[in-house]
Formats: C-alpha cells, sequence, structure tokens
C-alpha cells in the first residue's frame, strides 16, 4: 500500500475533519489520522453544540476573526451538510445593576468584532421572550445570529464530505513519532507509518504534545473539564434561547439552552485537570451545574436529567487558537489551542489552514468537487406520502428499533453501511441518535448490537461501546472460561 | 383501520385486558398492537419461576405464565399486530408505523393503555464517574443473558435492590459471575422478601444497605466502583467509601411507567405512581382511554397485573357495548399518612358490579401497625399488619353495599400502634 501523502492531518474532530473537507477541494493526496475508533470522539463530541455570534473574544483575536466568519459559513454549510441546526438567537443575562457595564461592553467588543443583529434588551421585553427567566433580570445582550446545532452531525458530515472527495481517514492510530526527513515528514502511529510532505496538527487536547515533538517552542494545554447535564425532552420550552450568564476569565458559563433535538442542556463547569484522556461527571460538578442553571432561570426541571456527561476543551496557556506554520519546521501546521468557540469556528479554521496548506504546496483546485452530504433518512421527519413510499421500498424503515427517539432499523442500517460508517453503538447513537433518549439505549441497546452484528459480519460479543477494549460482552453464556 | 378495542402493548396486562374484553363481549373486534417481535413483553426474559401463583395456583416460568394467556387469542378471535408501534393516541383514535402498514390509524370505540413501564438508567441516577461500557439496567443484562445467550460480566456489583437486580443477583451468580455485592441506599430493600432470600441469601451475596455508588472507574469497561454508606438524607458519609473491582454494574433503580403517548393525550398523570388518575373501572381522565399494568403503577406481581387488567378489559367493552354515561356520584380516595398512593384513586359506586379493591404502597417500613380505612372521617377498617414496606404492594377490599350507602372521601392510613 502507498502511504506517502500530500497532506496528513492528526485528528478527526470538527477542526481535522473541516480542514479535510477544505483541502478536498484540492488536488492533492489527504489522509486523517484518529486515534479513536470514529470520528468525533473527542471535544467534538461532548460540548455545548452552540453556534456562537462572537462578541466574547477580543478584538482582533484569531478567536473573534474565525467565530465571526465561523458563524457566518455555518448557516450555509448546514444545509450542504444537512446538519441539524437552528438559529434561535442568545442573550447574556445580567441580573445585578451594578454589572450592566459588563453587558455594554460586550456589545461594543461584537461591534469591534463585526457581529451583526446585536441589541441590548431591558428585562420587560426579556420576560416576553423568556417567561421563566429570573426575577432578577435586569438587561441582557441579545445576539441574532447564535443558534445550536448537532455537533456530532456537523463533524460526522465534514468526515463523509472529505471521504466522499477522496480524503481516507485511519482509526485507531495514535501519532507516537513525527520525523523530517528530506523534504517532509514520516508519521510513526499505533496503526502503521505513513509519509507526506505537509502535516497539519489538529488534535485536540493533545495537540500540544503533537506540536512538541517537532519544535523547540513549547506549547502547554490545560485540559479543562465541563460538566453538563441533559434533560428530557419533556422540558422543551423552559427557555427559548440559548441563555449564557455574563462571562468570566474561566469561560461563557453555565448555560441553559434547548438542543438542536429538543432536549434541555445545562452546563458546563469548568475544571482544570491534568488528565487528557478521562473526563469524570464529579458530583461537584453537577451540583455546580444545578446551581449555575438557577441563577438565570427558574424552576429548572433537573429531574428530568436523562444523562450528564462531561468534555475537556484543549485550553493552551496564551489563551489563543494557535493557526500557524511553525517557524522551526516548515511543512508542519498547528491548529492548538482550540477551545470555545472551535465549533463554531472550525468551518473558518478549515477555510484557513487549507488555504496555508495549498499556498504551501502549490495546490490547484479539482475540476470537480461534491460538497453537498445528506444525513441518514429519517422517515419521521419526510412528508407523509415520501415517509409512505419509502418504508413501501424499504420495510425496514417502518421498524422502530429506539423507542424513544423513534428511530427505525433502516436508519440504523444506513448509519453502518455509509461511508465511514459506525463500528459501535456509540458510533451508531451519535449517527442516528438511537439509545440517546430518556431510557439510555435500556431497551435497544441489545437490538442495535444485533444489527451492528449482522451488518459488520461480525460475532455479537465483538461489539463494542466506542472501540478499543469497549466490548459489551464476555462470551456465551455457556462458555467455559 | 377499525377496531372496537385497540390494546396498545402485548404484555401481561395487554393480553389479560384483551382476553377480558373479548369474553365480556364476543361480537367486539379487540386489536392488540405490540412493539417487540413477539407477545408477552418482559414475561419472554423472566426465565426463573415464580409466576401464576395467585392466577393457576402453580408456580410458572415468565414465558409459560404469558403462554397461558397467548393460546386464548385465537379461540376469541383476538387480534394482533406485531413489530408494531403506536406513534399517538386520542380518543377514538391510535396511528402505529409497521414496515407492512407505514404509518397507520385505528379508529376505535376504546383504548387500553398497556405500555408497561421502564427501568431508570444510570443517566437520571446522576452517578459520577466515567462512562465505560459494562454499566447495564437490570432487565437490559436479563435480556442478553436470557435472550440473547451471553454474559454481560463476570465480576458484577449491583446497586438497587429492586427485584429484577435481584433476580439478576442469582442468575449471574448461577451462569458463573461473582457478583460481590448489592447495594440499596434506601435503609430498605426495594423488592419482595421472598427475592431476598431466594436470590441473595442463598448465594451469600450480601445486601448492603444505606449504601450507594460513588464513582465508577474504568475508561473503556468498567473497571471498578467505589461505593460508600449514606446518612439519613442519602448523602455518602465520607471515611466510609469502599473500591470493589468489577468488570459490571447493573441499575436496579426504580421502573418508570412509559406514559409518553398519555401524557400527549393529555391523560391527568398521579405524581406519586407516574401513571395515570383512574376510577374503579381503570378509566383515565379521558373518556374511553383505560389503563393498567405497569404503566398504570409499578407491581411486584404479575398475578394482581394480570388481575387489574382483566378488570380494565372487562370495563373497557362494556364503556364500548353500553351507550350508557355514568351519572352516579364520584368519590375520592384519599392517601392518609404513610400510604404514598392508592389505585384507583376514584370510585364511582354505581359502576360497581362486586367489591372494590384498592392497591397501594406505603411511604416507607411499617412494623406492628394498622391499616386504617375512614369513611368520611370515621374508621371503617383497623386491620393490624406485623410488617408493611414499599416493595410490597397491599391492599383492603371494599365491599360494594357499603360503598353504595357513602358521602364524603375514603381515606386510606398506616398508623402504627
Amino acid at each position: 500500500m502507498d502511504t506517502r501523502y500530500d497532506v496528513i492531518i492528526i485528528g478527526a474532530g470538527v477542526t481535522g475533519c473541516a480542514i479535510a473537507r477544505e483541502l478536498s477541494r484540492f488536488d492533492c493526496k489527504v489522509l486523517v489520522l484518529e486515534k479513536d475508533e470514529d470520528v468525533c470522539c473527542g471535544t467534538s463530541k461532548a460540548n455545548s453544540g452552540i453556534v456562537h455570534a462572537g462578541y466574547d473574544a477580543k478584538p482582533g483575536s484569531l478567536k473573534a476573526k474565525m467565530n465571526v466568519r465561523g458563524n457566518e459559513m455555518m448557516r450555509s454549510l448546514v444545509s450542504e451538510l444537512d446538519i441539524p441546526y437552528k438559529q434561535i438567537g442568545s442573550l447574556v443575562v445580567c441580573t445585578d445593576e451594578s454589572l450592566r457595564g459588563g453587558i455594554e461592553e460586550l456589545y461594543n467588543r461584537g461591534i469591534a468584532n463585526g457581529v451583526t443583529g446585536l441589541k441590548i434588551m431591558e428585562a420587560s421585553e426579556i420576560r416576553e421572550l423568556e417567561p421563566n427567566i429570573s426575577d432578577d433580570v435586569v438587561c441582557a445582550l441579545f445576539a441574532s445570529t447564535a443558534g445550536i446545532i448537532c455537533p456530532f452531525r456537523l463533524n460526522i458530515a465534514l468526515a463523509e464530505c472529505a471521504n466522499q472527495n477522496g480524503v481516507e481517514f485511519k482509526f485507531d492510530s495514535t501519532v507516537t513519532g513525527i520525523e523530517a526527513i528530506g523534504s517532509g515528514f514520516k508519521v510513526t502511529s499505533s496503526g502503521g507509518e505513513y509519509c507526506a510532505s505537509v502535516i497539519v496538527n489538529a488534535a485536540g487536547c493533545h495537540s500540544d504534545e503533537i506540536h512538541n515533538l517537532v519544535s523547540s517552542k513549547k506549547y502547554h494545554i490545560t485540559p479543562r473539564r465541563g460538566d453538563y447535564m441533559l434533560l428530557d425532552r419533556s422540558c422543551e420550552g423552559l427557555v427559548n434561547h440559548v441563555i449564557f450568564p455574563q462571562p468570566t476569565s474561566l469561560g461563557k458559563g453555565i448555560l441553559v439552552t434547548p438542543t438542536a433535538h429538543g432536549n434541555i442542556l445545562i452546563g458546563p463547569t469548568a475544571i482544570d485537570t491534568d488528565n487528557k484522556d478521562e473526563a469524570p461527571v464529579t458530583s461537584e460538578g453537577l451540583a455546580k451545574v444545578i446551581e449555575g442553571s438557577a441563577k438565570n432561570i427558574k424552576g429548572v426541571p433537573v429531574k428530568q436529567v436523562i444523562t450528564g456527561f462531561s468534555g475537556l476543551r484543549a485550553h493552551e496557556d496564551g489563551g489563543e487558537f494557535i493557526l500557524e506554520e511553525t517557524t522551526d519546521c516548515p511543512g508542519f501546521f498547528d491548529c492548538v489551542g482550540i477551545e470555545s468557540p472551535g465549533l463554531t469556528a472550525c468551518p473558518a479554521v478549515g477555510e484557513y489552514m487549507a488555504s496555508l496548506v495549498a499556498d504551501r504546496l502549490s495546490l490547484s483546485l479539482k475540476s470537480s468537487w461534491n460538497g453537498i452530504c445528506h444525513d441518514v433518512k429519517k422517515p419521521f421527519e419526510l412528508s407523509e406520502k415520501e415517509r409512505a413510499e419509502l418504508i413501501a421500498s424499504e420495510p425496514a424503515y417502518g421498524k422502530i428499533i429506539c423507542r424513544c427517539e423513534t428511530i427505525t432499523e433502516g436508519e440504523i442500517i444506513d448509519s453502518i453501511r455509509r461511508p465511514l460508517g459506525a463500528r459501535s453503538l456509540d458510533g451508531v447513537k451519535r449517527r442516528t441518535r438511537a439509545g440517546m433518549g430518556r431510557c439510555q439505549g435500556g431497551f435497544c441497546s441489545p437490538r442495535v448490537m444485533e444489527i451492528l452484528s449482522r451488518e459488520l459480519n461480525v460475532p455479537l460479543d465483538s461489539i463494542t461501546k466506542n472501540g478499543g477494549s469497549s466490548k459489551i460482552l464476555f462470551g456465551r453464556t455457556k462458555d467455559e472460561s | 383501520m377499525r377496531a372496537d378495542i385497540v390494546v396498545i402493548g402485548g404484555g401481561p396486562a395487554g393480553l389479560a385486558a384483551a382476553i377480558a374484553a373479548a369474553k365480556e363481549d364476543k361480537s367486539l373486534n379487540v386489536l392488540i398492537l405490540e412493539r417487540d417481535n413477539e407477545l408477552g413483553g418482559i414475561l419472554n426474559q423472566c426465565i426463573h419461576n415464580g409466576f401464576g401463583l395467585h392466577t393457576f395456583n402453580e408456580e410458572l416460568t415468565g414465558p409459560e405464565y404469558a403462554s397461558r394467556f397467548e393460546e386464548q387469542l385465537d379461540g376469541l378471535g383476538i387480534n394482533y399486530m406485531l413489530n408494531t408501534m403506536v406513534l399517538n393516541v386520542s380518543s377514538g383514535s391510535v396511528t402505529a408505523v409497521n414496515s407492512n402498514e407505514g404509518v397507520f390509524t385505528v379508529s376505535c370505540g376504546a383504548i387500553v393503555l398497556c405500555m408497561g413501564c421502564r427501568e431508570r438508567p444510570r443517566g437520571a441516577l446522576n452517578i459520577p464517574g466515567l462512562r465505560p461500557a459494562g454499566v447495564f439496567t437490570a432487565g437490559t443484562a436479563q435480556r442478553l443473558v436470557n435472550i440473547e445467550g451471553y454474559m454481560p460480566g463476570r465480576e458484577v456489583v449491583i446497586l438497587g435492590s429492586g427485584d429484577i437486580g435481584l433476580i439478576m443477583a442469582r442468575r449471574m451468580t448461577l451462569e458463573g459471575a461473582n457478583v460481590k455485592a448489592v447495594c440499596e441506599l434506601m435503609p430498605y430493600s426495594g423488592g419482595l422478601k421472598r427475592n431476598i432470600v431466594q436470590c441473595l441469601d442463598d448465594f451469600d451475596i450480601p445486601l448492603l444497605l444505606s449504601h450507594t455508588v460513588i464513582d465508577i472507574k474504568g475508561k473503556e469497561r468498567v473497571t471498578s466502583v467505589v461505593i460508600a454508606k449514606v446518612d439519613s438524607n442519602s448523602k455518602p458519609i465520607p471515611g466510609t467509601e469502599q473500591e470493589i473491582t468489577c468488570d459490571t454494574l447493573l441499575l436496579s433503580c426504580g421502573l418508570i411507567p412509559e406514559n409518553e403517548l398519555s401524557r400527549a393525550a393529555d391523560i391527568k398523570i398521579n405524581p406519586a405512581t407516574n401513571g395515570p388518575v383512574v376510577n374503579e373501572s381503570f378509566e383515565t381522565s379521558v373518556p374511553g382511554i383505560f389503563a393498567c399494568g405497569n404503566v398504570l403503577h409499578v407491581h411486584d406481581l404479575v398475578d394482581y397485573v394480570s388481575e387489574e387488567s382483566s378488570r380494565a378489559g372487562k370495563s373497557a367493552a362494556r364503556y364500548v357495548s353500553s351507550s350508557i354515561i355514568s351519572v352516579g356520584a364520584e368519590i375520592r380516595i384519599s392517601t392518609g399518612s404513610g400510604v404514598r398512593y392508592t389505585v384507583p384513586s376514584i370510585v364511582r359506586p354505581d359502576e360497581l358490579d362486586s367489591d372494590l379493591i384498592i392497591r397501594f404502597r406505603s411511604t416507607g417500613v411499617f412494623k406492628d401497625s394498622y391499616i386504617d380505612v375512614s369513611f368520611n372521617g370515621s374508621n371503617k377498617i383497623h386491620r393490624r399488619k406485623q410488617i408493611i414496606t414499599p416493595g410490597e404492594m397491599e391492599q383492603v377490599i371494599l365491599k360494594r353495599e357499603d360503598l353504595l350507602n357513602i358521602s364524603g372521601d375514603i381515606c386510606i392510613a398506616i398508623s402504627e400502634s
């Protein structure tokens, strides 16, 4: 097998996959190396799912530029890639008159960053929009361009689109060494050795380690953990916008928001840790989430929680996105410190990094490129007539497997068979939502395992939750061992 | 599509309700809609014995118990559709989907809700820690072992002492697993006494009351859990932590009636049961929609499910057959001290054709106490009970003739001697 590439991208999160999709417009051979079994396994899978407007970051910073450009690009990207998204707007809520200045400062920063649709709202207007807002509300910064998105579909769709345009993906491949050879690099990974002219480092929480393999200018990332609680869809309507408190030095604070799928999400905390691979939920973290959510919204029904989870943000000491060719290692490009607003920024980061790489390699655009990519067909989002036709031609779309989210066998089969398809329970879950509902896979997981086993033609007891040694079963009941 | 009665769910409740409705009036067209690929519901995976002692005076396994009902369907002309998921219910109409029909609507005279319940998952319990493979609800593990024939774990800790957890402690042990402990947050078990004896004591599995799981470790598969003793407010007590090496955590922490369809149909729900509010005929707040089995309130014995569901099915048949609308008095059954809920919570004495069975659960453990029933404030029944626990359903039977002469509320309470 030819292991020479023009570009190797390390990391298949939203950043790596957005770069891969943009690079796939050019005539070049691209490989994405991912340490986990699937795309969307790190920071990209556990975050707020918010498309930020762009008033938070300091004017002139890369964070600000990429946020505003990313927000703008996202609106067309979601239709090209069939991503659940709603531009519902956000409110940064001030509950203390003495802190009104902070709201004005955010407004001015937003204007300086080029954010449109900003407005300072007074209490009465806010109450009309958000009946459950705190009685202490004074004013708020309203941003009409903020929205909510399905982070899983965003990441998966970027990867699928890159793949359909020729980008290769290798999973279970942890990069352990990078060596400069001739005019390029040799990359050693747990999945094999590969050579490329250019490396793009999009390794999230591990991007400092990857960078430090080749450069004498050292970076340092602190994984900043965020705990979340996801509430049942019966809580829909609690809030109608993304509700933020006023930001602090640690971040945007604990928000209350609808999700793109109609749940309510509260969180995150911001707790610096030293473990980049494990993000445990803690009872202290959940207590902070509950306390934080109550500051802005009355009567958050926290007993309706269906799951808690936590994610890690890749916080670099400098607090800024690092998007550049490393000065002492030509041909090595960094995306380091991609914390919030990384999800929003990813289309812009993809565009920017791809242009840097294209210039470096003097790449030319392909004569044909397909930027459109459809999601798994969802019978319950079709019209009655279309649905009837679909079920008549493919009866698996009439058989419900996940009862809570009304997901059919047809959708699960599609999620496995499609390019870069699911190979684990979590892979199916992120592509279809099967197991994401209120019973959290209690009913459907054995059935999804059966379908995975059948479709992948592997024994049932080899099916994993999320790759590696996360097997669900330990052999047959009557086995001796 | 048209049916006189649509029964939603073909588990023990749905089977009994459909059979009773068809027996009540043989001319009625009764249709069961079942989401799984076979009838019988959760009984299919309950391969242990102990079912049917009250109904058949025999000890049957779950599948045997279900088959006693299933074999009556054909003779009674009851129709059923499998792999059929109901999407929406309203008075006189049920919308469902399956592979053959696509999305279809059945118009009907009455509906019996028999959707059963689901297990409370890890996410709803706020158990801290990592999220590796190896955390299962007890019922999911039961399906994997008994239906699929695979072992979900070898070294097991169980959180919660609900009956399925207790049954699975024994089942996993019999299949060669090492069940290290059953932790129960409350100072008493949530399961039946007979299951504690037969499933834990007989196998020397420790039941740790007032204990909970405070951490789950292991990145890919569970490697250990940390348990701790809890105080009277269910808060972990520092210094009592104990790490147990295991590959599996089973959860048996409560069952939740599956009332999403009921809520969407604007049926009034009792917050104590999470099931519909019903009267003596098991009719919900929406006329013509009845509810029974675990969707109504969680039972510990299937025999009681069958018995209640028979009454619900019969009531549905009468509702369809007769056009008479009840005009008699409605009496409220209220919960006094020590009683968490009653089913039914409303009785219309004029509608009774026999004595009224009221089932209820206690709010805690009561020893040497009395069950008191009062009619409009004056005591009617004062019955001594050696022990009453929340894990075992209690009942009182009120005579029809007494109810016909009553005015005011009925109150059920537990008093300590």
